[in-house]
């Protein structure tokens, strides 16, 4: 891949990034969440077209167009979120599109689909009948069906996207094999992983991409942790950190031994001071999003126990949440925090619309009221508050999750992902809203994926690694190269602890 | 408001076609007779419209019909309960019936679909067994009569069914256009993630409308087993489910949850009986009668669907 480039409406994810991958070669790419490695990969799988830039195969240009041609020259792409139709088997999902027919009616053939399976099993050293349906498998497996899937097609390059992400230790064990024995054969793989263990071991060249533009790049021999993450970071930030003069109250928010399904073995505590806002750093996958919805019962495995101000809560459902003041505003924006087919003023006022009535019948000024004033306050672009919120912005509709909450006086306020997909005007009002909020005696934990944010709007940051935490930063120790290391899983020095037991 | 516009003009231009081709249309009796079903049907289908609203939907109204319809005349003549014993069971089971279905579907997270489906089967079977197939009725109805006279009675020349059905319409435009139940209905049948994110106990909220259709059910049955006074298990309230359906749909309700208003349910019920009525007034044989409801729901809901892809594309050109 030559001198890529890619822009999406208002960002530029790739700026002239090149990439190249011998055969039989195993090439790690790493990067920061957002460095533009999955978009690479989708320019090389068809699923987007390069802006400038060319791809070679074997020395000739060749023109991608959609992932039927990234097929046919041989490059498979193995997502992250498997692509498995877990009601049909193995054979069926190898196979489909492709279906050994036979006779008149091109009914499937039954033997030979299963016949033709078995060897592509065979090769990858999996154990699993052809008949089997995809839903009783383990993730591995599933992964393995995928791999074998694109053994069939012939793949001549292999993408894979965080593989190991889902996986035990031994199943990864397992998966790293496999990637050396591919390379052997003679297939190239493109290896995306966080895990900067898994890269050491199986990669022969890693290429580190940063901001969408090439980083640099480390043979076999250069390998190394530090030198990984020191191409990683190095982004020169601009510091727009504004230190809030408010009085703090520390270990005013406690949670211990908080419990996650996605991570059961674990258990997260910490502390949170009044008045500040936490930032929740960490790669994508490190349990952040699990943990929030924990605290606010929204996880099965629960469990945790959490006080305010030294007042212990029983936390069950969201509803106990919000009865306490903990109100979260999800990640996911139009599928968990809207109705977006309902109105702003009915958005606004849905957690709290018993404050709205009148011999149980709504009173629908008060709720415009509310909802004006909350228009007003986080200066939303919207005509007027009748408006649907599905006819809003992202940015908009973002204030009008805040704004439901910010009616019902926070304690504490959880944003996910609070500025994901929203133009640089929104974000610097958002973190208006949040700082002023805190000011106001809240506590403030809000999970980021974007670098910058973290360190520009936090006042301390906890990073999170695999479902705990591995270290919090004061502000004097918020730098890039911390967060990462911490990230990764390496404990430093500069690092305290999460809480005071 | 225009959806409801358009459907009352359908049922405007229906009630005209009718009146000019059959003047007997107007006539007092068949008047009178349009009235009574449409309160019958209109008051089932308000408990159809909560359901479907939270995005579920109810198959076993007919056949809690015939259970209902063979229980009631079986207690006031058979067990000679005293009336207001009789008619507090025949509303009770029905919304018995609906917390059970409410519960499994929730609790145990099976698809409303198929719970009501085992519904109408179970309970017309069981109204069968317990009368021995046959038909039952209110004889004179000596000892209850103040439940016949409420149920088949008139008031100033309006029957009492239509009445009942008034009321309710009022009730329950209130509890679902300006309650917070109501206002939570439209919320989850539309988002139930961001609902239950907003503190709302969804569950519960599913599963109280089949208890509040369950009554209404229980009411409407109650007020049908008097109209017809003949009550045969077998196909007694046959189908009065597809029915109701059909007129929440035509009045505007999604089976994809979050849409639907009391005036339209109360509008699709009217358009639906006037069908029923105009296929016998227009001499169109009555075998065809299905062909005729069903063409019209299909034009109603294809229309419907025009009109919103031509909203769509005006708005992405804005």
């Amino acid at each position: 891949m030559r001198g890529i480039g890619k822009r999406f409406p208002g960002v530029v994810a790739l700026d002239n990034v090149s990439l190249s991958v011998g055969k039989g070669e195993v090439l790690a790419l790493c990067g920061e969440n957002g460095a533009g490695k999955s978009t690479l990969m989708k320019i090389l799988g068809g699923v987007y077209q390069p802006d400038d830039g060319q791809v070679l195969v074997d020395g000739q240009p060749v023109k991608i167009n959609n992932v039927t041609d990234a097929m046919k020259l041989g490059i498979a792409f193995i997502h992250q979120e498997l692509n498995v139709l877990d009601n049909l088997d193995v054979a069926a999902n190898v196979f489909l599109g492709r279906e050994p027919v036979l006779g008149p009616f091109k009914l499937i053939n039954q033997k030979k689909i299963y016949a033709d399976t078995e060897p592509y099993l065979k090769r990858l050293g999996v154990d699993i009948s052809p008949r089997t349906r995809l839903d009783k498998l383990s993730i591995a497996q599933q992964q393995m069906v995928e791999i074998a899937k694109a053994l069939s097609l012939n793949a001549r390059i292999i993408i894979m996207d965080e593989p190991t992400s889902s996986l035990t230790l031994s199943e990864t064990e397992r998966l790293l094999e496999l990637v050396a024995e591919l390379g052997k054969s003679g297939v190239s793989v493109v290896y995306i992983s966080h895990r900067l263990a898994e890269v050491d071991r199986c990669a022969d060249r890693v290429v580190v991409l940063r901001d969408g533009k090439n980083a640099g790049g480390l043979d076999r021999s250069q390998i190394s942790h530090d030198s990984i993450v020191s191409l990683m970071v190095g982004r020169e930030i601009k510091s727009a950190y504004a230190a809030s003069s408010c009085a703090k109250t520390p270990g005013f928010f406690k949670v211990r031994n908080a419990k996650t399904s996605r991570f059961p073995g674990k258990t997260i505590s910490f502390d949170a001071t009044r008045g500040e806002i936490l930032g929740f750093a960490g790669l994508v996958g490190a349990g952040r999003s699990e943990l929030m919805k924990a605290l606010v019962g929204l996880d099965a495995a629960g469990g945790a126990e959490v006080s305010i101000g030294g007042d212990s809560l029983r936390i069950a459902s969201p509803r106990d949440a919000i009865g306490h003041g903990i109100y979260l505003v999800p990640e996911d924006r139009r599928g968990e925090g809207l109705v977006t087919s309902m109105t702003v003023r009915e958005n606004t006022t849905l957690p709290s619309l018993k404050k709205f009535t009148q011999l149980f019948m709504i009173v629908r000024d008060r709720e415009r009221k509310v909802a004006n004033e909350q228009i007003a306050s986080l200066k939303v672009k919207t005509p007027n508050c009748e408006t649907r919120v599905v006819n809003l912005s992202g940015g908009n509709q973002q204030k009008i999750v805040l704004g439901k909450w910010l009616s019902m006086s926070p304690k504490v306020m959880i944003l996910d992902e609070p500025t994901r997909g929203i133009d640089v005007g929104a974000k610097a009002e958002i973190y208006r809203i949040m700082r002023a909020l805190a000011d106001n005696g809240a506590v403030i934990l809000m999970i980021s994926s974007d670098m910058e944010e973290v360190l520009n709007v936090s006042d301390r940051i906890m990073v999170m690694h695999e479902g705990s935490i591995t270290g919090v930063l004061d502000r004097a120790a918020c730098t890039e190269e911390n967060i990462m290391q911490l990230a990764v899983g390496k404990q430093i020095a500069a690092a305290q602890a999460a809480f005071a037991s | 408001m225009k959806k409801e516009l358009g459907i009352l003009t359908l049922l405007l231009v229906l009630c005209g076609v009718t009146a000019a081709m059959n003047p007997q249309f107007l006539s007092t009796a068949n008047l009178t007779s349009n009235a009574n079903l449409i309160g019958i049907y209109g008051i089932f289908g308000i408990g159809l419209g909560l359901i479907i609203i939270t995005g579920g939907i109810d198959l076993s109204v007919g056949s809690v019909f015939a259970l209902c319809g063979v229980l009631l005349p079986m207690a006031l003549r058979d067990w000679n309960w005293p009336w207001p014993l009789a008619l507090l069971c025949a509303l009770g089971l029905p919304m018995l019936l609906g917390a059970a279905h409410g519960t499994l579907i929730t609790k145990m997270k099976i698809q409303p679909f198929i719970i009501t489906l085992c519904g109408l089967m179970i309970y017309r079977s069981v109204a069968r067994f317990i009368a021995r197939d046959n038909t039952k009725g209110f004889g004179d109805a000596q000892g209850f009569e103040t439940l016949k006279h409420i149920a088949t009675g008139k008031c100033g020349g309006v029957p009492n069914t239509f009445i009942i059905l008034i009321i309710i319409a009022v009730i329950m435009w209130f509890v679902l256009h300006r309650s917070t139940y109501g206002r939570y209905l439209f919320a989850v049948g539309r988002n139930e993630d961001a609902t239950r994110f907003s503190g709302v106990n969804t569950k519960l909220l599913i599963g109280s409308t089949y208890v509040v259709a369950g009554l209404l059910t229980g009411i409407a049955g109650v007020l049908f087993a008097f109209y017809t006074n003949s009550i045969s298990p077998s196909i007694h309230g046959n189908s009065y489910e597809l029915y109701g359906i059909a007129a929440a749909v035509l009045g505007g309700c999604s089976l994809r949850g979050g849409e639907g208003s009391i005036i339209g349910i109360l509008i699709g019920t009217a358009i639906f009986r006037v069908l029923q009525n105009l296929v016998i007034l227009l001499g169109i044989d009555s075998s065809l009668e299905f062909a005729v409801m069903g063409t019209v729901v299909l034009i109603g809901v294809l229309a419907d669907q025009f009109f919103q892809e031509r909203a769509k594309r005006k708005l992405v050109r804005q």
